[in-house]
Order: C-alpha cells, then structure tokens, then sequence
C-alpha cells in the first residue's frame, strides 16, 4: 500500500515519529484507563458494605501473609451449584473495600466468601489449629502457632490511613480511635458501644480464640467471621445487565 | 505460509543498511496476519453482543444478546425448584414417621439429605457422619442419641439446634461447672470421676468410689440417673456405655466435670431479618430423614 510505504518519513523524522507514537499510544490509554473512571458503574448500590474493623483488617492482613488466597477463593460465581453450596453469589460490592481483593483463582479449599458466621469460633480455632482434627480428609497445613502470637495495633492508626487514601471510607473519628476499636472488639465485657457506633451495631464482638490476650488467631477468626455477612440482601436488585 | 527463500536474491531487503547490514522485508505469515485480523473483528463483535462497556449508572451496555449469567442463575435455579416442587410439597405435607415407607420421599431424602449433610453437617459431624469424639461433635452412626434418635427427635434438632443463642426453641441444658463454681472440693471430683470410671466399665480405684458414689447421688443423678444412663429429655448422655463425646480417661473426665461441657449446634431453620432461612423445612425434613436412616435411627 501506498501510504504504508511512506514510513521511512516516519522513521527519518524524530519529531513525527515522537507525535505518532504518542498518537497510538493514547488510543491504548484510552481504552484501557477511560472504562475505570466509570467503575463506580460495576458496583451494585446495595446496603449494609462497611470498611473492616481495625481487628478484622488485621486478621486480613494475616490471611494475605499466610496466603490463605492460594488454596481459598472468595469469589461465588453465578452457577447453580456455587449459589446452591456457598449461599448468593458474590458482589462487587462485597470487595470494593478490599485492597486487594481476594478472589483468588484456584479452590484447593472451599470458596470462603460467605463463611462468616456460618462456623462457631471455636470451630474455627479447632480447625485452624488442626484442620485434620475437624475434618480427616482435608490437606490444609496447621496454622496453631497462630494462638501464641501476641498482636499490639502499633500502627492500625496507619494502616487505616493508607486504606482510606485509596478510597476506603474510614472517618477520621475511626481512624483515631483504632486503638480503641481493636481492643474492644475481643472484650464482650468491655465498652464497645463506639466501636458498634463507628461501624456497624452487627459487629461481632466477642473473645473469638476464647484465650486471654489479643492473638493473631482472634484477628483472623474474626475476619472469617465477618466475610459475607455484611450485605443486606434485602436492598438488592439484580439489574440484568451485570 | 511464507516460504523459506531458496536465494537471499530472492527477498526484499528494505533498503536501510548499517555498516554492510541489510534488513530483509518478509512478509508476516499469512496464517498469523489473518489470524490477527479475525481477532479484532471479533473482539469488536464481542463488545456489541455482549455486555461490554460500564457507562450506564447501572451497569454496563446490554449487548445485543442480552446475556447475564446473573439472570442465567436465577433461571436455572427456578427450574431445579419447579422440578422438586412436587415432591418437596409432599414432603412438607407429610408425616415425619411416614417418609421412610413412602418410596418416592425415601428416595427423595436419601438423596437431598446426603446433599444438604455435606454441605452443611460434615464439617463438625465428618463427611461419613462419624462424628467427633473428643472434640464434641456426636457420632450420628451409632444407636447413642443425647436427645433423641427418633425422626422426630432427630427433626426438632436440626430444625432448632442445641443451645445456640439464635433460636429460642433450641434444646437447652446447662451442665454445673462442679469445679469452677466452687460445687465440689477437687478430692469430691476426684471420687466421682471413679465412680463414672465404675459405672462405664473402666478400671478404678476402689477407695475414691465408695466415696465417689455418694457424690454422684447428690449432684450428679438428677440429670444423669441414678444408675448413670442419662436422660434425653435434657441431652444428659448415657455414662454406663463406652461412648464418649469428649472422653473417659480420668484426665478428660475430671476437666468435664470441673469445667462442665457446653456444645452448640446451630438453627437449620433460623431465618436472618429480612433473608431466607439457613435450610428450607423440605431440605431440613431430608437431612432428618437422611440422618435418622444412616444406622442409629429409633
């Protein structure tokens, strides 16, 4: 062709060569990054979707860093035989707070994403510890040291920081009171109104491992414990075009 | 498919040359460029078909399709309800004790039990229904029921749970923490341990049960009998058999008895505000009816 011919211009001139190269170069950014701006779009305007609790970050904290995600999903696809085992499919909605997401991509383990209260604690301490102990077949490796790691929230006041400047909605009132948060959400004795206040009055609260002390397996049996529970599927329309 | 040329005459060379260096200009081959060529095609097909873009508020452009897996699900699960419909309603209409002798139901529920079981049961009661001993969770094997091994019995179980917080019809019984509350002196445990060592057919110290038997009486026959065989009307387990929830060395025994035991099982039929109940009554009635036909139903 014709004009195909004429590159060498092209390739002579460094000026135009830079111009149409920053030409094709914009047409790629565009189809790549203009659909995100309309992402909002994607998420499905239901109730009930609240930031993590300091206590409920950490233990997703810990759930990356064990990398739960390799052998568990959290992602309950639309086919009748997920819906019909794990419960609703998964929204967008559920992981639009969660940097990352763990949807995972491999389910050597069940799907976790709607496992919140559907255990006892104390079944899950069991089968963290040992998860052949609960169940014989299973292949998962013990998480027990868990129970003997003593956590302090040095800097959940960060954390939530770095979450909120991504777009998590956390206030500047939970924010200063993390510290707080943290420690009232394993003390059912203690004063935890503000912590129910600030987030949710469905906030589990409770000595999840059931030992005294803040253990990193309080903090990740109560991140278990919430996941897939906060929506409120009574406020939610399926929109055919999703 | 391009040719391997034969002759470097042969081919092109696109004029530029680097210190003696020529490019040659060969053509892509043919297979890969219409490949790519088809690719883009179809991707922009694709984009119309189906939903593609998210500039609406509420989602994305339809596509000319109209396809959702969304609205695909709800479809196929209506169907799988409308298959089942007939013979849930009977279910639900039916006597619990006459679900085995009715060959459609019996095949029905032996099947959706099974279902709804490893789903929801195996986890604490094993996949096989074994149980747990020593962690708590019962055998559902054996002819050994704490609250009762009727259809019946087995029904209001799972239909309630036991001692959850969630359900106010869940079976209820809380066992005295003997040794926390201060009830009993550690020797008094001491002796009664033996004494359930004695009635469960175990070895024992002779000295401490003599004792033991006394204390067993005062505190302990009320809910377990006075001959130890328990009561189902409270989930009092039988001690004179060898099965065990959480065990019967002494160890086991003295922690049972100074700290008690408090098992939870969950509301099948709990419904959270505003939602579905966990099970339906036609899934609970199977698991049930499965349950009770594994061996040990009464």
């Amino acid at each position: 062709m014709a004009l195909l011919d004429k590159h060498s211009v092209i390739e002579k001139n460094a000026t135009l060569l830079l111009i149409f190269s920053f030409a094709v170069v914009t047409v790629g950014g565009i189809v790549e990054i203009a659909p995100l701006f309309y992402l909002e779009n994607t998420i499905e305007k239901v109730e009930g979707v609240r930031p993590y609790t300091p206590l409920e970050l950490t233990g997703r904290d810990i759930y990356v860093r064990e990398g739960c995600y390799v052998c568990h999903s959290q992602m309950i696809r639309p086919m009748r035989d997920e819906v019909e085992r794990y419960g609703h499919y998964s929204l967008a909605a559920e992981s639009m707070y969660d940097h990352p997401f763990q949807w995972g991509s491999k389910r050597t383990g069940p799907d976790l994403a709607r496992v919140g209260n559907r255990y006892s604690d104390a079944w899950h301490v069991d089968h963290l510890t040992n998860p052949q102990s609960v169940v014989p077949e299973s292949v998962m490796p013990k998480y027990g040291f868990l129970s003997n790691r003593m956590i302090a929230p040095e800097y959940i006041e960060d954390r939530l920081k770095t979450d909120a400047l991504v777009g998590v909605p956390y206030t500047s009132e939970m924010i200063e009171n993390a510290k707080a948060d943290f420690a009232a959400q394993v003390d059912p004795d203690g004063d935890y109104e503000g912590l129910q206040t600030r987030y949710d009055a469905k906030v589990n609260v409770r000595n999840f491992d059931g030992k005294p002390g803040i253990s990193e397996m309080d903090a990740l049996v109560a991140y278990l414990q919430v996941l897939g529970t906060m929506v409120d599927f009574s406020t939610f329309e399926p929109v055919a075009s999703r | 498919m391009s040719k391997k040329p034969t002759k470097k005459q042969e081919v092109e060379t696109t004029g530029h040359s680097w210190d003696g260096i020529s490019e040659y200009n060969n053509p892509l081959p043919r297979w890969w460029l219409w490949t790519f060529y088809a690719c883009i095609v179809w991707g922009v097909g694709y984009t119309i078909a189906m939903p593609a873009w998210p500039i609406f508020k509420d989602g994305a452009t339809p596509g000319l399709l109209h396809s959702s897996t969304r609205a695909a699900v709800a479809v196929e699960i209506d169907r799988y309800a409308k298959a089942n419909e007939g013979v849930e309603a009977k279910l639900v209409a039916a006597d619990l004790t006459a679900i085995a002798g009715d060959p459609e139901l019996a095949d029905y529920t032996r099947n959706a039990g099974a279902a709804v079981f490893r789903t929801w049961c195996a986890q604490c009661h094993g996949s096989g229904a074994g149980g747990n001993a020593g962690l708590g969770y019962p055998n559902l094997l054996d002819s050994d029921w704490l609250w009762g091994g009727s259809i019946e019995d087995i029904y209001t179980t799972v239909q309630h749970g036991i001692r959850n917080t969630e359900d106010g019809d869940a079976r209820f019984s809380q066992m005295p923490a003997f040794g926390r509350d201060e009830l009993l002196e550690p020797a008094q445990i001491d002796q009664v341990v033996q004494h359930v060592r004695k009635i469960s057919g175990q070895e024992y110290d002779a000295a401490l049960e003599a004792e033991g038997a006394v204390v067993f009486a005062d505190n302990c026959a009320a809910c377990n009998m006075e001959d130890g065989t328990g009561d189902r009307a409270q989930g009092a387990p039988n001690l004179t058999d060898a099965i065990w929830l959480y065990g019967g060395d002494v160890k086991t025994l003295t922690e049972t008895v100074t700290n008690a035991r408090f098992g939870v099982m969950p509301s099948w039929s709990f419904t959270p505000e505003g939602g579905e109940p966990r099970l339906s009554e036609a899934e609970i009635r199977s698991v049930a009816s499965y349950v009770h036909g594994l061996g040990g139903g009464e």
